[in-house]
């Protein structure tokens, strides 16, 4: 299959604790890293002054300094992790913030939340810059496509609406209500949209080919992602199952089990360079899972309760993760040992 | 030389003046150095020459600064206390004190620079300088000043001269008119408003004969309107004595204050020297009275009321001697006073106005007829039989007629609706839409019986109880437009909601039917009165009022049972009035086998659907992807039209409940459709009590029972339904599955009729749960919980009764759909969020919110064991069946109890293989190898 040859040494997992940062804005419900979206890794065989192409996303500047989280309390804030400074919070919403996005550029930010509501804020000033209303319902999810001109937003009403940043039209661009039941989850690629629903299915709107995928995997899922190479998605399930679909056929690549997610919706995502997949769990822990082999690596305890959030850092081994009204920062132990 | 010197002192020539001899005792006066020669100023400071061209006078102290401190800062105030405020020293600050006067380099004063000073006689001034000259002490003195002041003029003056300006004349361009007597009559000012030309003008004019052609005149000069502010608290007008009389007092004279008032001041101010040949002087008794002088009555200058004026009265001008006879001049002189006479005098400031003012027309109050009369007289009760039915009807016409036209609203009384009924715009058909209008027109003739029968009780109960209380209440005001007039403004609010007719309140009596219908007619064109015309003539006051009431109220009980079906209900995607529907052409169809793909892992081309999909342009545009349907205007999927009730649009659609083989391990996995059925159906388990009496939920079984597919059985009714879910869960066993599903299908209207019922009222009740969230929505759950709970309980007590000596497995927290399907549904749609539970979270306001959630965390505890206890129970009967599927559960458990430490080792897992797990274990082998 397409996806990457394990490396030869064992890559680094972010293990040790580097900070708590007790965010003050209720429970946070989401912890994001900013800048865009990590650039596709592409295991090129031979380097690029070899005759490799580089790939335009590695141009982008992807930076993951910093992260946002959203709070039950409304409001949206801006901290450096790694110090553990705010920097800015941003209040507006009429109510929690549930989810939350950067631009590639990080000069702005979008964020979805109970008030049905998708914002547009700007970085530098915290003002709103504008406010989408359309939702019938929570807003789940957001993501900014990667030109960040298009905010997609799933919502509990079972639709997608893509909210166009240009113009000021207050209507979507389009709306896909292809779901039966709500969208839990979004994510982008430069063509490609995905979304799982809690009606057991995640589909795939590939603009470039006009053609939509649905990918039946039965249980409500409660998060979806692209690998960093583009060429699988990950899904997580409420029967406490992650699964790694092949995006073009979708055939199962992998099936990933031992943590608990049955009510909740929890994140996973995939390491830096796609060679982990990691998952929330409602037993306090995180868990690590080899991709290829599928076996459980690391199950890092972050606390007693719900592991409600994670974001992985684009490039580096660092991992956020929420619980509760605090977000800790985890580096792997080298780095941790160095500073 | 000593001749000379012996000769005599003669002889002697001496120039000068010899220095007076030094006296006794005296020592000679030293003279003054020159250095000791100082100049002082007039304070006795000193004041050194530096020399004419070197500065003159010394300035400051001892010629270096303005004090013997010198240059330090007297300003310095400690900063530890209070902190000095900001001075900033300007040059006045180092200016002396003369400086500042009034002739210093500095004045504080503004005044008029000589240039432009005038210093010609202004007529005021010099009448206040003489008004001040007569009051001083010295009268006249100030006289002195005149001859004294230098005849200066100001640049404005020496401006206007050379434009040919001269003294006396007016400023302006030169007119082409007799020239006017350039009389200064200072006694007459002009305020305000000029008045009119006076005809001695005329008559002065006449005079002159001698007109040139062309010879222009200056014209008229301007005497300046005099903008003294009064600073006084005198009254308007007032004047203190004259001073002239007060000083120069013809004795037995009137001080005459109301009339001839400027004649007297003319005579006072313009010639003040000159008065009658008085002489200028102090007369009083002071100086003792001359020889020839005979005023001795004025001794004491007392003033007697005598002196004034007690009456209002004309007075003769000057000495009295003409009447209305008088000489022309004297009476065109006295014109203007004459008007004021009997207003008094004008005051100061004041002028007459030129024009009379407009007086109010006066209307005449409006003629009464004839046979008015002051008293009103009630209107006579008249019993209300058949014989007179037909005066009554005239009666409470005329009584009641008054403001009921559709045109005499109140335009604040009016909403949306009626104004559009107003206006005669078609009703909007959007926001009643109710259940009835999904159905046919069969089923809702019967749905419309059956509600009559209950409606018809009601109301007829109702209305004879309000019937009742309006006769007695009749009784007491012996009134009856009493009662029909309160009623009118409920009528009208509930008129423009009357839609159809379809409910028939008395269908027992077609009469009183047709007659309801009639008035609902009525009202729906905005009649007021449509009571009362449509009301049967020949029926007595008592029936009348009766049928009144009840018509009312039938048509209020029709619309707010209308209201709250609609308001429970949204609209259906697609148009209902079609028999067409807009149906995706690729539907994601056949879950079933999706199902067992899913179980067995085989994802895939199994599990996948692929449709056509049109992105929109725009997002094309954005995503920077080139179109891939440049031709196509679709957006979405491609959508066909089918027919609404095909059997084949039911086909595609899933039916999940029918699902002839489900495996509990597998269960999870086809929860979605699962959830969405059993969700509902559970939904109407546990509130199963309190709605058996609503009469919507009759409503929507009935609905159920006319629309659903013509092959399903009888027993629409909701509690069989009910009974029969729980079987049907419980029978999903493996083998019986294939057999069960037809049976299934009987027995159940199809999934889209459910959907299309119970989208919008399920949305509306399971938008609940949500632990830490809408306070709103968590009153609503609040009762539905409440619920829940309870029934849990009674569930609980049921099954710990039944199971009590039963062995239970050991099955500890094993992931059980029902379980999931329960949690499901006091979620709003799909996995909730992680509870608030952060312990070192600060607000206060969370606090509440906290507990809240613990107890819904006790609930939850409490629902888990239920449903464990379910479980178990459920397992039982399982295991009674079948007992056959157990091999995943134990399995899973103890992944999950094992946390960590979850390296699975295979050898317990195959412990207890299943052969369906060999085969998925096999299926996915490769898989992992890769």
């Amino acid at each position: 299959m397409a996806f990457p040859e394990p490396r030869p040494q064992a890559p680094e997992l972010p293990q040790k604790l580097l900070k708590t940062l007790d965010c003050g804005q209720g429970a946070v419900r989401a912890v994001r890293f900013n800048g865009g979206r990590p650039p596709l890794y592409i295991p090129s065989p031979a380097p690029p002054e070899a005759g490799g192409p580089v790939t335009p996303a590695c141009c982008s500047p992807v930076d993951g300094n910093y992260c946002l989280t959203c709070g039950s309390d409304k409001t949206l804030k801006l901290w450096n992790p790694l110090r553990g400074t705010l920097l800015r919070t941003y209040s507006g919403h009429g109510y929690e913030v549930l989810d939350a996005a950067s631009s590639i550029d990080n000069s702005s930010l979008c964020s979805g939340g109970g008030d049905k509501t998708v914002v547009l804020w700007d970085v530098a000033s915290g003002q709103v810059v504008r406010k989408f209303r359309g939702h019938a319902g929570k807003v789940n999810t957001v993501q900014f496509n990667e030109e960040a001109t298009v905010i997609l937003s799933g919502s509990i009403d079972s639709s997608i609406r893509c909210w166009d940043c240009r113009s000021r039209k207050p209507e979507p661009v389009q709306k896909l209500e292809e779901a039966r039941d709500g969208i839990s989850s979004v994510k982008v690629s430069d063509h490609e949209i995905l979304a799982g629903s809690v009606d057991g299915r995640v589909r795939r709107y590939d603009l470039r080919m006009g053609q939509l995928f649905s990918d039946y995997i039965g249980s409500p899922i409660t998060c979806t992602c692209f690998s960093r190479d583009g060429q699988c998605t990950l899904v997580s399930s409420l029967d406490s199952t992650l699964r790694l679909l092949d995006k073009d056929t979708g055939e199962l690549l992998g099936e990933y089990t031992g943590h608990k997610n049955q009510q909740y919706k929890l994140d996973c995502c995939l390491n830096e360079r796609d060679t982990h997949v990691i998952s929330c769990s409602e037993n306090g822990k995180v868990f690590f899972w080899d991709l290829v082999e599928g076996a459980l690596v690391l199950a890092l305890p972050v606390g007693s309760s719900v592991v409600q959030s994670l974001a992985y850092h684009p490039t580096e081994p660092c991992l956020l993760t929420a619980m509760g009204g605090s977000i800790q920062c985890w580096r792997e132990e080298k780095e941790g040992g160095a500073g | 030389m000593a001749a000379l010197d012996s000769d005599s002192d003669e002889d002697l020539v001496s120039y000068g003046k010899g220095l007076e001899p030094l006296e006794e005792g005296e020592r000679p006066k030293k003279p003054i150095p020159l250095q000791d020669q100082t100049v002082r100023d007039e304070k006795g400071r000193y004041k050194r020459f530096h020399g004419a061209f070197s500065g003159g006078f010394s300035a400051g102290y001892f010629n270096t600064v303005g004090s013997k401190e010198g240059w330090t800062p007297s300003t310095f105030v400690s900063s530890r206390q209070n902190r000095a405020d900001k001075s900033v020293l300007g040059p006045e600050d180092f200016m002396d004190e003369e400086d500042l006067s009034e002739f210093g380099i500095a004045p504080k004063a503004i005044v008029t620079t000589d240039d432009f000073a005038s210093k010609t006689k202004d007529r005021l001034q010099e009448k206040a300088r003489q008004l001040a000259a007569a009051a001083a002490p010295i009268p006249g003195a100030m006289l002195l000043d005149d001859l004294i002041t230098p005849a200066k003029l100001s640049v404005g003056f020496e401006l206007l001269r050379k434009m040919g300006w001269k003294e006396g004349q007016g400023v302006g361009p030169r007119v082409k008119r007799r020239p006017r007597r350039q009389k200064p009559d200072p006694g007459v000012k002009i305020y305000g408003c000029a008045l009119p030309p006076r005809g001695s003008e005329g008559s002065e004019d006449e005079d002159d004969d001698y007109l040139p052609d062309n010879v222009t005149f200056a014209p008229k000069d301007v005497t300046p309107v005099d903008f003294t502010p009064k600073d006084n608290v005198h009254g308007l007008a007032y004047k203190g004595l004259d001073p002239h009389q007060a000083l120069f007092g013809t004795p037995g004279e009137h001080l005459n204050f109301l009339g001839g008032g400027s004649e007297g001041a003319s005579n006072l101010l313009g010639n003040v020297g000159l008065s009658k040949g008085r002489k200028l002087g102090i007369s009083g008794q002071a100086f003792g009275v001359g020889a020839l002088e005979e005023e001795d009555d004025d001794i004491y200058a007392t003033e007697t009321l005598s002196k004034y004026d007690t009456v209002l009265k004309d007075e003769e001008p000057g000495d009295g001697l003409y009447g209305w006879t008088a000489p022309r001049q004297y009476r065109n002189q006295k014109e203007p006073e004459r008007d004021l006479r009997y207003i008094g005098k004008i005051l100061d400031g004041f002028s007459l106005a030129s024009k009379p003012l407009s007086s109010k027309k006066l209307y005449p109050p409006p003629q009464l007829p004839r046979d008015y009369r002051p008293v009103h007289y009630f209107r006579p009760v008249v019993p209300a039989t058949s014989e007179n039915s037909h005066l009554l009807q005239v009666l409470s016409e005329s009584s009641g007629k008054a403001g009921q036209d559709p045109g005499t609203y109140s335009r604040h009384q009016l909403n949306a609706s009626k104004r559009g009924q107003l206006l005669g715009e078609t009703p909007i058909q959007g926001s009643a839409t109710s259940v009835l209008e999904f159905l046919s027109q069969k089923d809702r003739e019967r749905i419309k019986e059956m509600k009559q029968v209950s409606d018809l009780k009601a109301a007829q109960a109702k209305a004879r109880s309000l019937a009742q209380n309006a006769a007695s209440s009749r009784l007491q005001s012996s009134t009856p437009d009493l009662g029909h007039c309160s009623q009118h403004p409920t009528l009208g609010s509930w008129s423009a909601a009357t839609r159809a007719s379809n409910f028939k309140p008395f269908a027992k009596d077609p009469e009183k039917q047709r007659r309801y219908e009639e008035f609902l007619a009525h009202m729906k064109e905005g009649q007021k009165d449509a009571l009362e015309r449509c009301l049967d003539p020949s029926m007595t006051e008592w029936e009348r009022g009766r049928e009144r009431e009840e018509f009312a109220r039938a048509a209020q009980l029709y619309v707010s049972s209308h209201v709250t079906l609609s308001s429970r209900f949204t609209h259906a995607k697609e148009e209902d009035d079609s028999d067409q529907v807009e149906v995706p052409r690729d539907q994601e169809n056949d879950i079933n086998d999706k199902q067992s793909a899913v179980k067995m892992k085989m994802f895939g081309k199994l599990t996948r659907d692929t449709f056509e999909w049109h992105p929109d342009k725009l997002l094309c545009k954005r995503f920077n992807v080139p179109d891939p349907y440049p031709g196509s205007t679709l957006v979405g999927l491609p959508r066909v039209k089918r027919d609404k009730y095909s059997v084949f649009n039911f086909l595609t659609l899933p039916e999940p409940t029918s699902l002839p083989t489900k495996p509990v391990s597998s269960e999870k996995g086809q929860q979605q459709h699962g959830s969405d059925k059993s969700r509902k159906l559970s939904r109407w388990d546990t509130s199963k009590l309190e709605r058996k009496e609503d009469s919507i939920s009759e409503f929507l079984s009935l609905a159920r029972s006319k629309v659903g597919p013509p092959k399903q059985e009888s027993s629409p009714l909701v509690n069989k339904e009910e009974e029969r879910v729980p079987e049907s869960l419980s029978d999903k066993t493996v083998d019986k599955g294939a057999a069960s599903q037809p049976e299934g299908e009987g027995s159940r209207p199809s999934m889209d009729l459910f959907k299309a019922i119970f989208a919008s009222s399920s949305d509306g009740k399971s938008s609940s749960s949500e632990e830490e969230q809408d306070d709103s929505e968590n009153d609503q759950e609040g009762t539905e919980e409440a619920n829940f709970q309870s029934s849990q309980e009674v569930a609980m007590v049921e099954s710990a009764v039944t199971h009590t000596a039963e062995p239970v497995p050991c099955e500890p927290a094993a992931p059980f759909p029902i379980q999931k399907i329960q949690i499901d549904e006091r979620e709003e749609f799909g996995p909730r969020l992680p509870p608030v539970f952060c312990p070192n979270t600060r607000q206060k306001l969370e606090t509440p919110q906290r507990e809240k959630h613990k107890k819904n965390k006790e609930k939850h505890k409490m629902k888990k064991e239920h449903r464990r206890k379910r479980e178990k129970k459920k397992k039982h009967k399982k295991h009674k069946h079948k007992s056959k599927q157990k091999n995943k559960k134990p399995e899973k458990s103890s992944s999950e109890s094992s946390d960590s430490s979850d390296s699975r080792s295979d050898e317990e897992e195959t412990a207890d293989l299943s052969p369906r797990e060999l085969l998925r274990r096999l299926k996915c082998f490769p898989l992992r190898k890769q």
